[in-house]
C-alpha cells in the first residue's frame, strides 16, 4: 500500500494532532456511492454541503468542500467499485472520508498530476475522465491523505477548516 | 441582462416550466467538461454546454448556476428536466453551436464569469 499527505503551508501540526486524536464529531454523516450511479453521484455532497450550511459555514468554504467531495464522489463511481462516505463535521472543520471498494490506484504519484486519466469512454462522454479529480480536491483542501495499492480499497480523507 | 433576453438572443426553446427567466445574468462560461465548470465558475453563472446528463444539474447543487443553455440542439431527459425544475433553475436549448452562442452574448454585453 502507498501513501500520499498533502497539508496546506500551516496546517499540518494542527491536523496530525487533530487525526491522531479522533475527536467525537458535533455532527456525524454517512452515505453510499454505487459503481456507475450517475444518477445519485453528488448527492452526498450536496447534503454535506447543506448541513455545512445550515450551521453557517461561509459560502467560500462551501464552496470548497462541495467540489473536494464531488470530485472524490465521482472517482468513487466512476474509477471505483462505490465507496462508503463518512463526513464528521466539528466547530471549526469538516472532515470527510471516502472509504472505496478497490480496485485500488496503480501509483497515487502519477494520479496526482493534472491530465492524467485512466477514463474510459463512457465517463468521458458523460464530460469526466479530464485528469483533473484529484488535482482539484488538493486545491479545495487542506488535507489531502490517500492510501492505496492495486487491488486495494483506496481510502481517502479530506480536511478543511473553517 | 436578463434570461429572456439571452433566451431571444440565441432563439432557444425552453424546456423548464416555472423557472424564473427575469433572473438576472451578469455572466457565462461554456464547457463540456464538468471539472472545468466546477473550478471555473466563481459567482453565480449562466452555463453553456453540450452535456445533458444528470451531472450537469448536480453540479448546480455545488456551485451557483443561474442556469444552463443546451447548445448544438442537444435535449436533456424529462427526468433531469424535472431535476432542474426542482431546483428553480432555468433550462433552455438552442441549435447554435457553444462557439457561435458565446459570440452573440459577448457581442451582447455579457462578460466572460471570473475565472
Amino acid at each position: 500500500m502507498a501513501e500520499y499527505w498533502y497539508f496546506k503551508d500551516g496546517f499540518e501540526a494542527k491536523a496530525r494532532e487533530f487525526l491522531a486524536n479522533a475527536p467525537e464529531p458535533d455532527l456525524n454523516l454517512e452515505f453510499t456511492v454505487g459503481k456507475r450511479d450517475f444518477v445519485n453521484a453528488g448527492k452526498a455532497s450536496a447534503e454535506i454541503k447543506l448541513s455545512l450550511k445550515r450551521i453557517g459555514v461561509e459560502g467560500a468554504i462551501l464552496r470548497t468542500v462541495a467540489i473536494s467531495s464531488y470530485e472524490a464522489e465521482i472517482n468513487c463511481t466512476a474509477h471505483a467499485d462505490g465507496a462508503d462516505i463518512l463526513c464528521n463535521i466539528y466547530s471549526n472543520l469538516v472532515h470527510v472520508i471516502f472509504h472505496d471498494f478497490g480496485p485500488g490506484m496503480k501509483d497515487i504519484e502519477q494520479s496526482m498530476v493534472p491530465g492524467f486519466s485512466t477514463a474510459d469512454d463512457m465517463v468521458r462522454e458523460m464530460g469526466f475522465g479530464a485528469g483533473l479529480g484529484l488535482p482539484n480536491i488538493k486545491k479545495n483542501s487542506d488535507v489531502m491523505h490517500i492510501i492505496s495499492g492495486e487491488g486495494e480499497r483506496t481510502y481517502l480523507e479530506i480536511l478543511t477548516y473553517f | 441582462m436578463k434570461f429572456k433576453e439571452i433566451v431571444e438572443l440565441l432563439q432557444c426553446e425552453v424546456l423548464t416550466a416555472n423557472t424564473d427567466l427575469e433572473v438576472d445574468v451578469d455572466c457565462a462560461f461554456g464547457a463540456d467538461l464538468i471539472s472545468d465548470i466546477l473550478m471555473r465558475t466563481q459567482e453565480p453563472t449562466l452555463l453553456l454546454s453540450g452535456l445533458t446528463n444528470p451531472q450537469i444539474i448536480r453540479l448546480s447543487d455545488m456551485i451557483d448556476l443561474l442556469g444552463i443553455v443546451f447548445v448544438r440542439g442537444k435535449r436533456p431527459s424529462d427526468e433531469l428536466i424535472k431535476m432542474a425544475e426542482e431546483r428553480n433553475l432555468p433550462l433552455v436549448t438552442t441549435q447554435l453551436t457553444l462557439y457561435e452562442s458565446s459570440g452573440i452574448l459577448y457581442n451582447n454585453g455579457l462578460r466572460s464569469c471570473k475565472i
